[in-house]
């Protein structure tokens, strides 16, 4: 039993209208059927964050969500920070702090400081309650705390 | 794809969703934030007929507040609640406890009625129901809309007293002034459900504790009260020699087993350790 539902959304700017299995992750789907990679899944089970991706401005976990559920909403991924050629100042600051390793859960990451950065969040409350809702394996967090501070507190 | 094959139902109204729900009731599962019901899908713990959407029923993302009652719709999201200035003024426990839910991330979805509807022993917002005394708006059909208090609602582990053809439409939080409340949990990590966690109120007249009300989660197969150690407490002196006694009361009292992470003493241990500093806590707010 294949149950294929039709749904639209904005992914990145562009507008989107297709028809998926509706079991589908968004996580799945952004990657599978938009071929955007650059969202991550690792646990699917919304503890290491590295799906986070924005709907309507909110950073949600993608792993989480059913592809369907993403109907009449405004996606961001991480291919929405930046250009091929030129990154955006987030991910500048990332790269110049040293705010990552193997990458991994950086794409998450972004995301979120993203959303952080358009909510008005502090550096400090970024750095104590939304990276926690990240999982790195490399880096003891040290400098992707500093590559915060600095990016949304650069008087500092 | 990980979850067994479903057949998708997203709902437009509440009419709609009672509909469904009346005739498929026994073969539906309703996801709303979908937080805990994802991963169980993924694992195939969950193996809905039919999966009911209520995401789009906007009339229930509501949040009233009234002379004695914080009244919130079953969509209304946690990070609403949570970030609600009144909210925060005329019942700061809900939104203190809601920051124990897993990550900011995670309650940009979770919802009030999911996580409530979930049952999960160890979540916050039962318990904190429990100590306020609250209670859970249902809807069906065929026999309209009923309230259930929170003893009757929650009934075992992922267990409720809804039937299989309502929906959970909201739930209210009692403000019962000048009553203080407070909730605490040791987790192992932030954002993991708790080993234990305690919602404590206190009502307190000159310096002596009238009532004192105490849930704890995490510990039996749903929020339990300390009704031994609320009696008990009743009329004591709002000391910190109090908060030292009524923790050890909590400690005798509570029912706890072993379990994969802790043995039952240690989470004991735990129990009266958060109601001591629980009842400090909210002795400190208060003043000498």
């Amino acid at each position: 039993m294949t149950d294929v539902q039709q749904f639209s959304c904005t992914v990145n700017g562009l507008q989107v209208s297709t028809a998926v299995d509706t079991r589908t992750s968004a996580a799945d789907f952004l990657r599978q059927e938009l071929g955007l990679t650059g969202t991550h899944v690792s646990c699917e089970q919304g503890v290491c964050g590295s799906c986070t991706i924005l709907v309507d401005d909110a950073a949600v976990r993608s792993c989480l969500l059913l592809a369907m559920q993403l109907h009449g909403a405004v996606v961001e991924t991480v291919e929405s920070l930046g250009g091929l050629d030129e990154l955006s100042t987030l991910q500048q600051t990332f790269s110049a702090e040293h705010g990552l390793q193997c990458g991994f859960c950086t794409p998450g990451i972004l995301m979120t400081v993203e959303a952080a950065k358009r909510a008005g969040t502090s550096a400090v409350a970024v750095v104590d309650e939304l990276l926690p809702g990240h999982l790195c394996r490399c880096t003891g967090y040290d400098n992707i705390r500093k590559a915060v501070q600095v990016y949304l507190s650069p008087e500092a | 794809m990980k979850p067994a094959a479903f057949r998708y139902r997203a709902v437009g109204s509440l009419e709609e969703a009672l509909d469904v729900l009346s005739e498929h009731g026994e073969d539906v599962t309703i996801i709303a934030g979908g937080q805990s019901l994802m991963p169980l899908l993924n694992l195939r713990l969950a193996r809905p007929e039919i999966l009911l959407d209520i995401n789009r029923i906007a009339d229930l993302a509501f949040l009233e507040i009234t002379a004695d009652a914080v009244k919130m719709g079953a969509m209304t999201r946690a990070a609403t609640v949570e970030h609600h200035a009144e909210v925060k003024q005329v019942l700061p426990v809900v939104p203190q406890a809601i920051a124990h839910i897993g990550h900011p991330q995670i309650r940009n979805r979770t919802t009030i009625g999911g996580n409530v509807a979930h049952a999960d022993p160890s979540s916050e917002l039962p318990g904190v129901l429990a100590c306020l005394e609250g209670s859970v708006q249902l809807q069906s059909k065929t026999r309209g809309t009923r309230t259930v208090g929170w003893e009757d609602f929650f009934q075992s582990v992922f267990t409720t007293d809804k039937q299989p053809d309502e929906l959970v439409t909201g739930v209210t939080f009692p403000i019962t002034e000048p009553w203080r409340y407070s909730y605490q949990e040791v987790a192992a990590r932030h954002g993991d459900y708790p080993v234990a966690g305690v919602t404590v109120g206190i009502l307190e007249q000159a310096g002596v504790l009238e009532q004192v009300r105490i849930s704890v989660v995490g510990v039996a197969d749903r929020p339990v009260r300390l009704r031994t150690l609320e009696e008990r407490s009743s009329g004591m002196a709002a000391t910190a020699a109090t908060a030292a006694v009524l923790g050890r009361f909590a400690r005798n009292e509570v029912p706890a087993s072993d379990d994969v992470h802790v043995s039952a003493e240690y989470r004991k241990a735990i129990v009266g350790t958060l109601v001591s500093r629980t009842v400090s806590s909210l002795l400190e707010e208060i003043g000498p």
